[in-house]
């Protein structure tokens, strides 16, 4: 899918063809069944929730990849999977070509230094016992990045003096740092391993706007710094595409639409991205009009047939009822998966406000 | 007596503590008109929710009302026994609360919360109540109602009990609703029907509503006016397009650049230096002096009150005409 989406491109071809991440086919299944004692006596079904169910994407080093989606889409999932903290069911994570999805925790120790994660919440993910040198100082040591205490010591206070803090700060603990600060720390004790992969799971979600256009220019300048690589998770669609070079959009564990940030969000092709373009709140007060916004995401446990997007979208038929779409890419980058964009029955009108709600939704 | 549903004048919450009184809201007035729409804007700690709170009366102790007057339809409610509070709550003001699954008892049906409410605030019969709670549900669009109703909050997904939460909210044609960040905790397509739910219903029945959120876009998108709120006071209140297309004071032209948008793909978005300073903490003069890039001698001594200019109201010195000279 990738080598497709780069090759029926101009502008990305000419780069190389070399990525620092390829998801392939990944699959992560959750067996949420009832206990055996109530599956024998009361012949309680067994359940599967297919949180990923057959995605890929490639990732080239330097750039950002973003993933959005609503609540349950199975974005934080992928973001798991490629850190280690779940084994995929099925599928491939090749890190600069060599599968870690299998990998026993000593051969994925180096790897691990290189992929880092910064979590969503920083009052949760920074341990409130210890002193922020410790936290940042972890890693270093963990990994044996430093010959004395005073070089891990001196290396602490450069990164926190890269992320906009004071070296003194390191004798604070996390409760003394407001939310802005905290995620700042998590970035510092993300770097602290040298990583050139950083996974960001919502670093922004728990931040007021103020706070959070400081987190993400202080992400977009360590990028430049230090060449990184984000796979950037987010439910927030403005913020993605400030972020982004390119967006997988997921819905109920499948990608519906990866394209370059540019065409994705001047051209969504994709209902669901559509849809979920126009559900945001329009600063600019144009009153222009707007796809009216029906239904709710189906549960992943039971998801609807043949495309799972089938009982929302407008321009569904049968096929989309019966048939699963896969992923197909077009001539602009953009990689689409829907029978209705195939066929041509979805209009390339970027406005779909007079499109009629789907019999049984309410708006 | 005043034209305004609601008024607060001068309104100051303090927090007594052991270190001393905290001043959470100091000197905040405005008013709300009947049908009209106040967003109120800010960021954590502004103290947004604690003015909404004020207002229905549920502030919570030890945060107690320590001046000002809150006036309702010509009626004092601020100094209101506990019962009397009881009968406007609900009956004159509806309140809407971020988290739907806690403002719902989980052990009753929907149809009781809802019968119980109309049943306290009206004279309808039992019977009556149900068939009120029932088309209430289908108002707020939830599917097959007369199932519905005998259900338990549980059985409803986020965005349902939201439509629940503003079916109780506005079971007894109240004249205004305090809706403090009623969609905060839904997913972007849920949050769109919501809000187009509550606009919808508030027009058609004429209530008034203060919306309380940290999201600007949802305030431009249903707000008439809005009054953005910085560490425990009003920085700008005026019609909201003026507000978000020509905001006037520093904070709210920085509140506005930092906004990721669509469309705006500059390299780096505008940012304010530092964070909101704590209660403990709050400078002397204007509170936002810190991190103001036009900050003046003045900010640093005199606190400003709200300057009416060109239609809004603006708390700054900045905009102050003898300053202006100097």
């Amino acid at each position: 899918m990738s080598d497709a989406t780069t090759a029926k491109k101009p502008a990305v071809a000419k780069e190389t063809f070399e990525t620092i991440l390829e998801v392939k086919g990944l699959k992560r299944y959750f067996d949420v069944s009832a206990p055996w004692l109530n599956r024998v006596l009361e012949g309680a079904p067994e359940q599967i929730l297919k949180a990923v169910d057959g995605i890929d994407f490639a990732i080239k080093p330097g750039e950002t990849f973003s993933l959005v989606g609503e609540s349950g889409c199975g974005k934080s999932t992928v973001a798991k999977l490629i850190v280690g903290l779940h084994g995929p069911s099925s599928g491939s994570i090749e890190f600069e070509g060599r599968d870690i999805a299998n990998l026993s925790r000593k051969q994925m120790g180096p790897i691990r230094r290189r992929l880092q994660m910064i979590f969503q919440d920083p009052y949760a993910s920074l341990n409130p016992r210890w002193k922020v040198r410790d936290i940042i100082a972890e890693p270093i040591r963990a990994f044996g990045l430093a010959d004395s205490p005073d070089e891990v010591l001196e290396r602490v206070g450069q990164l926190l003096t890269q992320v906009g803090l004071s070296p003194v700060d390191g004798e604070k603990y996390p409760h003394e740092f407001s939310g802005g600060q905290r995620q700042r720390l998590s970035i510092a004790r993300a770097l602290a391993s040298e990583p050139d992969f950083l996974v960001c799971d919502e670093p922004t979600s728990a931040l007021d706007v103020s706070v959070q256009a400081q987190i993400l220019n202080l992400m977009r300048d360590l990028q430049k710094k230090l060449g990184l690589t984000y796979l950037f998770i987010s439910h927030n669609l403005a913020v993605v595409c400030h972020v982004s070079d390119r967006v997988g959009v997921m819905y109920l564990g499948r990608l519906v639409e990866v394209a370059p940030s540019d065409i994705l969000f001047t051209r969504p092709r994709h209902p669901y991205t559509r849809m979920l373009l126009d559900t945001i709140p329009d600063l600019e007060m144009s009153g222009r009009e707007r796809m009216p916004v029906a239904g709710e995401v189906p549960s992943p446990i039971n998801p609807p047939s043949g495309c799972a997007f089938h009982p929302r979208c407008p321009f569904a038929n049968d096929r989309c009822k019966s048939e699963r779409p896969e992923p197909r890419p077009l001539a602009d980058g953009a990689v689409v998966a829907c029978h209705g964009v195939e066929e041509g029955r979805v209009p390339d009108d970027p406005i779909m406000a007079k499109v009629p709600v789907p019999e049984g939704l309410n708006v | 007596m005043s034209k305004h549903l609601l008024e607060v004048r001068n309104l100051r919450i303090d927090f007594p503590t052991r270190k001393g009184i905290l001043t959470a809201i100091d000197d905040v007035s405005f008013h709300i008109d009947e049908g009209e729409v106040l967003g109120v804007v800010g960021e954590s700690g502004a103290g947004k929710s604690l003015t909404g709170a004020a207002i229905i009366g549920l502030l919570e102790p030890p945060g107690r009302i320590s001046g000002g007057e809150i006036v309702m339809n010509g009626r004092r409610i601020d100094n209101l026994e506990y019962e009397e509070m009881r009968k406007i709550r609900g009956r004159e003001i509806g309140a809407i609360f971020q988290d739907p699954l806690t403002s719902l008892n989980p052990l009753y049906t929907v149809g009781r919360q809802l019968t119980e409410t109309i049943m306290t605030h009206t004279d309808m019969t039992p019977t009556k109540a149900r068939e009120r709670a029932i088309e209430l549900l289908t108002e707020v669009g939830i599917p097959a109602p007369e199932t519905r109703v005998d259900q338990y909050p549980h059985q409803f997904s986020g965005g349902m009990r939201q439509r629940v939460v503003i079916a109780l909210a506005l079971c007894v044609n109240p004249k205004l609703v305090v809706a403090d960040e009623p969609t905060t905790a839904l997913d972007v397509s849920i949050q769109a029907q919501i809000i187009a739910l509550l606009k919808k219903l508030c027009r058609e029945h004429g209530t008034a509503v203060m919306l309380v959120t940290h999201d600007m876009g949802v305030i431009a998108e249903t707000a008439d006016r809005v009054a953005v709120m910085y560490a425990g006071r009003i920085a700008e209140i005026g019609p909201v397009r003026q507000v978000v297309k020509q905001a006037k004071h520093p904070y709210t032209e920085g509140l506005m650049g930092s906004i990721p948008m669509i469309g705006h793909t500059d390299e780096k978005l505008r940012q304010i230096e530092g964070s909101m300073p704590r209660l403990t903490s709050i400078p002397t003069g204007c509170a936002f002096n810190q991190r103001c890039p036009k900050a003046f001698d003045r900010c640093f001594k005199e606190r400003p009150d709200t300057i009416a200019v060109d239609g809004t109201e603006v708390a700054c010195w900045l905009y102050d005409k003898e300053a202006a000279h100097v």
